[in-house]
């Protein structure tokens, strides 16, 4: 595994702390093993059959189940989802989606994080009358079902004029990823020591001085965290992109709908698992590619102090 | 239109700037084959004039495409034109004044006098005013059948809906599903109107969708038509797919016998080159009453500030009712004209039938312009409970009754 | 952990007055005010007002009382949401709970390839719901899928259909709902067992209690915190289910896998009743309420910083 010395790494410290089993081929290791190995066949089945699926000709598909092994591999399918499929009399597959998530995505994510990082600072280093009782509100909100905020929303980005532009989009994923952030955030720097905020006090720096002098630098690691959670969690967004954009800006997710809702003639099974697995790819990479960082992320975001 | 055209070369050449061509964003919804195929029409005309069609097409039928729609309206942003179900739909919007007012176009373009039936029009006017343009005439009393399922069940194809039901325990020996239907509220609610007017009569019908009478909606008319929308629940028994041309594609492939659907089907039959006569047939009306509701589509135009895009919008609206638009876009859409005044000799048997039975005047208004969307809604959240359970006739009756009662 | 105690501020000299104390810090929270206010409290109030009104397309003040709300609980559509809802919340809190304490379990039992396991487990946590529900929608399929593969092996009665099927579709939709989220509850335990001290299960062994017993008379007792995070985390992803059903039964067969987040979407903009839409995600602001509250209370409200 590449992520094997990150993780040992970053978790050196807790690490297993289970009976210690026995001997390596006792009952127990192999049922423990055996056990491990069957449940991992089903959390992995749906991206095999995802891939295999992808990879078919539509009549071998028709023929054979969604479990064989493709006897043709093609990737006809995957070209069509990414460039050809059509939704209306646009036949330009998810292509669109992509360039529009990732217009909508860094300026959402880099928001997000900048405001939520200042809250969590705020909350806890510099609490004021009445600042727990905001937290209180803003950690319901996000619990809050999204169908009940959706029409206000629509008059709010009206009265502000952002209804329908991307910058509208890109408020409405802030808003909704600051409970979750701020948390986060106001719990990784209640845990920075204290006397180095007091020292720094005593030189008299201001807000913002030890906010981007001391803060900052000290929590890199989670602002890694914090945008491995947005990324994810904007990409994979449906309900707000639809509702919030128009057809010029639609987000990939939404293009995946429109290509696996469009069904012209028969449904094309292999092009709807391209388009399926091309949308979840970017979420996917991340999450390969940060390893333990993605788990400590949501360790740290829900066992919180 | 010539007037609007006039004017902006004039203001052209006061600003010395050329650039009249507007982009348009029109949003609709639809994405099947045969509707994409119609809707390139549309834009295909409007490229050719010096504007453009943005196209905003969104899948997923009406139910995924109003709420955006209706929130860009309403959110200040809207697109410069849209696909409604004309009749109830936009009332409050154009109430609000979220709607371009077209009775200049419609004066222009001498729309009253054209438009066949002349409802198609009313269910656009408001206070005098016309807001919406309707493109096409989508009847909802079809019943399509495959030619290939009848040969292999040995039955001759049947020419009214007795002979069908009678037919189709011969259809399913032969291993064919007898009735296709998606699994849809929409779908088992408009089949199930279809039975209402074929079966219970076109009063009765009227009775209940435009006088909202409960107690026939109670009655023994509309008693019959639920116990034959319990043996059609039979004969769908084993149909398991969920869009509608995905079971049109059933009768197309001949697996399955045939289907209750609007003419839109007719797109996909010939987007599949079947031909009408040889590998299909269809009967109005279940072959029992000849009648066709008049539904239809219709295209309204958010109001805009910017001028250029008003007179833009006009245009568009007079382009989509302009006879040689309506020829082209019907035919690929397997939906009828709105205009009486024009030549389809091109097109096929099926219909060649719904242009007589409206030629004739066998019309009725259609779901959309006398329910409104909440009344059709808990409409077809029953239909779609009668049709997945074993919900007895007499407990759907009910049901349906008080919704009727309720509705406004 | 705690929070910093003292407010900084007061540690300096006299200040002009309360307000502007602590000024910037004020300033740079106003995101967070105008979040908490203006959207949550005041977009909720706005609901829950429109409820009482018989809105339609547009939201009007034209009071109605509680018709709304007498008719949501006289509408079929909606008591079936409320049950599977009740069906899908109580089969998923527990399977998850179980399935995210097992594995977690085993993976600290000092186990080889750890991290590998892991990975597997958390990566359809990534994955959003819509292609959740797609590729499971594609693995259930009857024709293609699990029922034909089966049938395939000479088991010809073989049926397993649950996406068509009224009485079972709910478990087709926790079958996939279970893939996408047990990860994370996974993880959450794993970092809750890994907070136990290694002497707990030293006594444990010494005393001669069985490694089962250990877990359940032991250890999960200390771990109570941590079930009770995760709980909540689940219980508000249930409220919320909407994507998944929409992707892949869209509230089928019928309407027999309705959930109450596609009532109100559906009553809102395709029925164009916003008053009934309204007074239904009144009612689902209430359930979370009713779940938050004691909750909030004691994590956030409960206990005097300091």
């Amino acid at each position: 595994m590449a992520n094997a010395d990150i993780y040992t790494a970053a978790l050196a410290a807790d690490g297993p702390s289970g009976p210690k089993p026995k001997r390596r081929f006792s009952r127990a290791n192999i049922f423990l093993y055996g056990t491990l190995i069957v449940v991992s066949l089903y959390y992995l089945l749906p991206l095999y059959v995802m891939l295999v699926t992808s990879v078919k000709g539509m009549p071998e598909i028709r023929l054979g189940n969604v479990f064989s092994p493709p006897v043709e591999v093609t990737f006809q399918p995957w070209v069509k989802a990414w460039a050809e499929a059509c939704t209306g009399i646009n036949c330009d597959g998810l292509s669109r989606g992509f360039w529009n998530s990732v217009q909508i995505l860094i300026p959402s994510v880099i928001l997000s994080i900048a405001i939520a990082s200042v809250n969590g600072y705020a909350l806890s280093n510099w609490k004021f009358k009445g600042s727990e009782v905001f937290f209180t509100i803003l950690i319901i909100g996000a619990f809050i079902p999204y169908q009940t905020m959706l029409y206000p929303i629509v008059i709010l980005l009206r009265e502000i004029g952002l209804m329908g532009s991307i910058w509208g989009l890109v408020l409405v994923h802030s808003v909704f990823g600051m409970p979750i952030l701020t948390l986060l955030f106001r719990n990784y720097f209640a845990s920075i020591p204290e006397e180095l905020f007091k020292a720094a006090r005593v030189d008299g720096a201001g807000f913002w001085q030890i906010y981007f002098q001391i803060m900052l630098p000290m929590a890199l690691p989670i602002f890694v965290v914090a945008i491995i959670l947005q990324v994810t969690g904007i990409w994979n967004d449906f309900l707000f992109g639809v509702i919030y954009t128009k057809p010029a800006t639609y987000p990939m997710t939404v293009q995946l709908n429109n290509i696996v809702n469009s069904v012209q003639g028969i449904k094309e099974y292999n092009v709807n698992m391209a388009a399926t697995l091309l949308t979840g790819l970017v979420p996917l990479i991340i999450y390969f590619a940060s390893g333990k960082l993605f788990v400590r992320g949501i360790a740290a975001g829900a066992v919180k102090g | 239109m010539k007037l609007t055209t006039k004017l902006m070369a004039a203001t052209a050449m006061v600003s010395a700037t050329a650039v009249s061509a507007a982009e348009l964003e029109v949003t609709h919804w639809w994405t099947s084959g045969g509707e994409a195929a119609a809707v390139a029409k549309f834009a295909e005309a409007f490229n050719a004039t010096e504007h453009t069609w943005v196209d905003g097409a969104i899948a997923g039928s009406g139910g995924t495409a109003r709420p955006i729609i209706i929130s860009r309206i309403l959110g200040g942003d809207p697109m410069a034109a849209t696909q409604l179900n004309h009749g109830r739909q936009a009332e409050e919007l154009i109430e609000a004044g979220l709607m371009l007012d077209l009775t200049d176009v419609a004066e222009a373009g001498g729309w009253k006098d054209i438009v066949n039936p002349s409802g198609l029009l009313d269910s656009c006017t408001l206070d005098g005013k016309i807001y919406c343009v309707p493109v096409n005439i989508h009847s909802w009393q079809w019943l399509w059948l495959s030619h290939d399922a009848f040969e292999a069940a040995g039955v001759p194809v049947p020419t009214n809906w007795d002979e069908f039901a009678a037919a189709s325990d011969a259809l399913e020996a032969a291993g064919k599903i007898p009735l296709a239907m998606g699994q849809q509220g929409w779908q088992q609610s408009g089949a199930f109107g279809v039975m209402a007017v074929a079966i219970a009569g076109q009063d009765a019908w009227l009775a209940v969708n435009a006088d909202k009478n409960a107690e026939v909606a109670g009655g023994p008319e509309y008693a019959k038509v639920f116990e034959a929308a319990v043996s059609a629940r039979e004969m769908a028994a084993n149909s398991n797919v969920q869009d509608w041309n995905q079971a049109t594609n059933l009768v197309i492939t001949g697996q399955a016998g045939g289907q209750i659907m609007g003419d839109w089907a007719q797109g996909e039959f010939s987007v599949a080159e079947s031909v009408a006569g040889e590998d299909y047939s269809c009967l109005p009306g279940l072959g029992v009453n000849e009648v066709l509701d008049t539904g239809g589509d219709a295209f309204y135009f958010p109001v805009n500030d910017d001028p250029e895009i008003t007179a833009a919008q006009k245009e568009l609206a007079a382009l989509l009712i302009s006879p040689e638009v309506q020829v082209s876009f019907n035919l690929a859409k397997g939906s009828l004209p709105v205009r009486g005044d024009i030549d389809l000799s091109a097109a096929n048997d099926c219909m060649q039938k719904g242009l007589e039975i409206l030629a004739s005047g066998g019309i009725l208004p259609s779901g959309t312009q006398t329910l409104s969307a909440d009344t059709s809604t808990q409409i077809e959240d029953l239909m779609a409970q009668f049709w997945s359970s074993d919900m007895s006739a007499a407990d759907a009756q009910a049901k349906y009754a008080e919704i009727i009662g309720n509705a406004d | 952990m705690t929070v910093a105690s003292d407010p900084p501020a007061r540690s300096h000299a006299q200040r002009p007055s309360r307000l502007f104390k602590n000024m910037m810090a004020k300033i740079a929270s106003i995101p967070m005010i105008l979040t908490a206010l203006v959207v949550f409290v005041g977009g909720t109030t706005w609901t829950v007002v429109h409820s009482f009104t018989g809105s339609r397309l547009l939201p009007k003040l034209n009071w109605v009382g509680v018709d709304q709300y007498e008719r949501l609980w006289n509408t079929d559509r909606w008591i079936i949401s409320i049950k599977n809802l009740g069906i899908y919340g109580v089969c998923s809190m527990i399977f998850t709970l179980v399935i995210g304490f097992t594995l977690a379990a085993l993976l600290d039992r000092k186990i080889r390839f750890e991290s590998a396991f892991r990975t597997i487990f958390l990566y359809p946590f990534a994955l959003s719901f819509v292609v959740t529900g797609l590729a499971w929608q594609w693995i259930l399929n009857p024709e293609f899928g699990i029922q034909s593969v089966v049938r395939g092996w000479g088991w010809e009665t073989f049926t397993f259909n649950p996406l068509n099927d009224p009485d079972t579709v709910m478990f087709g939709l926790l079958i996939a709902g279970l893939w996408q989220g047990t990860g994370l509850i996974m993880c959450i335990m794993l970092a809750g067992l890994r907070g136990i001290d290694e002497d707990i299960w030293k006594a444990c062994r010494v005393d001669g209690i069985g490694t089962v017993k250990t877990y359940v008379q032991v250890i999960i007792p200390m771990m109570r915190p941590v079930f009770i995070t995760s709980l909540v985390l689940i219980a508000s992803g249930i409220i919320k289910l909407y994507d998944l059903v929409v992707a892949q039964t869209n509230g089928g067969p019928g309407i027999s896998s309705e959930v109450p987040a596609k009532y109100v979407i559906n009553y809102m903009f395709q029925a164009q009743n916003l008053g009934q839409g309204f007074a239904a995600s009144t009612m689902m602001l209430c359930s979370v309420i009713i779940i938050l509250i004691p909750w909030a209370y004691l994590e956030f409200g409960g206990k005097k910083r300091g």
